[in-house]
């Protein structure tokens, strides 16, 4: 693999997490998780609700150090996350909370993800005067204006309306296909991972394990409903356990 | 404003029915304070020794502040810092400042080191115990935030710690103004040769209620100005991205 191939990857390879309860007993969160990113590869996580994709990211990002296993990020590379939750300083405006996270962004480059994003209009907002919505927007400009080398994104898109959460997850596929980042996606929607990943990782509840590594063979291109029938069937196929339904 | 007026005029009423009651030797009469002043405006007394008392509250005020909040910031993110500063800090809060105040007298002379000294040690604990707790409270998430996009720690300090700890130091600074310019009347009354303390030793030796009253108004009127032009616009300054109620 060439050097710049080596240095976008992600090895993760984690024996078990758990967290002292503060009622005593241990909660076994993560089970056994093995796997790898190529540099540029955009791996979907797919998991029930309480399942541990968030505490998954936190290892990754280094934020969690108390863990059973080694997590190996991008040598030297810059990292980026969208939270579960905005996390924008309340006390610096939209354009500074971007800037203090991202001070190399260029200023044309910023000008066009404010653009991109809606956000124009609001570059001198405080936090507390945005909607949801658009906060959370800011946390993905924030991220994307750091050109990243590892980007972590903790269901981004949810609490967008259908079509502001379509346009950003073309917005995102086209910002990966330019520029490829290795980026791990945790969300509820499979809709929206087989849209947008190279790979699906289905996760399992209590401890979480993978149950599937599914590809996606013409990834972040228009599928046809016959293509899409049968990634579902795939995936459907593979979980050999319940799985949330629904969004299948 | 109106309110405040007639509440002022209230006061100024009391006063002179106080001082008609008391007689002037005891209570002298609005008019006659405010001469007082005027005079000791005109032979330049009076700014002398409010400058010397200012200069020492303004001194030992930032020292206290400087040293108060880095080290409650220090106690109040690691827990072996807590643990070991924790007793210094209550025997400091429960040692009167008279004590603090005649010791650095008898061990350092009495010097204007001693003086300041006395007057930041007196008001140390305070601001590290408000800061302290403020640092308990940071957000953690945030802290994760400031972590994962690999910002400075100056960056951090300045963009992330400060604004939180900012009502805190708000507070801080709030009660210490005032803690402190007490303090410093005493320190001056027991070992300077100038100042607004020192001035109301002289009076009182002499009796002079007039010249009392003179200096204590003169000089409550500028920490009132300090509050309204310095303290006030700073805390509307640090607040300015909260929502305001609609
Ligand atoms: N700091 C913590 N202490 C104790 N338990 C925790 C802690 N953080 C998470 N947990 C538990 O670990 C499990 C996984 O949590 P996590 O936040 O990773 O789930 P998730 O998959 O991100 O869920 P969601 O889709 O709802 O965001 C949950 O049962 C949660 O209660
Ligand atoms: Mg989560």
């Amino acid at each position: 693999m060439s050097p710049a191939g080596a240095r976008g990857r992600l090895d993760v390879n984690i024996k078990q997490k758990s967290f002292r309860a503060a009622s005593g007993g241990k909660l076994h969160v993560l089970g056994e998780l093995v796997f790898s990113l190529r540099s540029g590869e955009l791996a979907a996580l797919v998991g029930p609700s309480g399942c541990g994709k968030t505490t998954l990211l936190r290892i990754v990002a280094g934020l969690d150090r108390d863990f059973d296993g080694h997590v190996a990020i991008p040598a030297h590379g810059t990292l980026a996350m969208v939270f579960q939750e905005p996390r924008l300083l309340p006390w610096r405006t939209v354009e500074q909370n971007v800037r203090l996270a991202a001070p190399r962004a260029s200023d044309a480059g910023l000008e066009m993800l404010f653009q991109t994003l809606g956000l124009e209009a609001h570059r001198d907002h405080y936090p507390g005067e945005l909607s949801l919505g658009l906060a959370r927007r800011v946390a993905l400009a924030r991220a994307f204006a750091v050109k990243p080398d590892l980007l972590l994104l903790d269901e981004p898109f949810v609490s967008l309306d259908d079509a502001l959460a379509a346009r950003l997850r073309e917005e995102l596929a086209e910002l990966v296909n330019r520029r490829p980042v290795t980026t791990l996606l945790v969300t509820h929607n499979v809709e929206e991972a087989i849209g947008l990943a190279d790979r699906l990782l289905l996760l399992s509840i209590g401890p979480a394990r993978i149950v599937a590594d599914v590809a996606v063979a013409r990834p972040r291109a228009a599928h046809t409903p016959a293509e899409l029938a049968a990634l579902r069937h795939e995936i459907a196929r593979r979980l050999n356990q319940p799985f949330s339904r629904e969004n299948l | 404003m109106g309110m405040r007026l007639v509440s002022l005029a209230l006061l100024i009423a009391a006063w002179y029915v106080g001082s008609q009651l008391a007689g002037a030797r005891l209570l002298p009469d609005p008019q006659a304070v405010a001469l007082a002043i005027v005079d000791e405006a005109r032979s330049g007394a009076l700014a002398f020794n409010l400058g010397a008392t200012l200069a020492r509250v303004a001194v030992a005020f930032v020292i206290a502040m400087a040293l108060g909040s880095l080290i409650g910031l220090i106690m109040g993110r690691s827990r072996i810092a807590d643990r070991l500063g924790d007793p210094w800090l209550i025997v400091l809060l429960n040692l009167p400042a008279l004590v603090i105040i005649v010791l650095a007298y008898v061990w350092a002379g009495l010097t204007e080191t001693a003086a300041i000294a006395a007057v930041a040690l007196n008001k140390l604990p305070i601001a590290t115990v408000t800061v302290r707790e403020g640092a308990r409270s940071l957000d953690h998430a945030l802290d994760d935030m400031a972590q994962v996009f690999r910002m400075g720690a100056w960056t951090r300090l300045r963009h992330v710690v400060l604004p939180q700890l900012a009502p805190y130091l708000a507070a801080a600074a709030r009660s210490g103004l005032s803690l402190v310019w007490k303090i410093v009347l005493i320190v001056e009354l027991l070992g300077r040769p100038n100042g607004v303390g020192f001035e109301i030793g002289v009076a009182f030796q002499l009796f002079d209620v007039t010249r009392i009253l003179a200096y204590a108004l003169a000089f409550i009127a500028v920490m009132l100005a300090i509050e309204t032009f310095l303290v006030q616009p700073l805390e509307r300054h640090v607040a300015r991205w909260r929502p305001r109620p609609a």
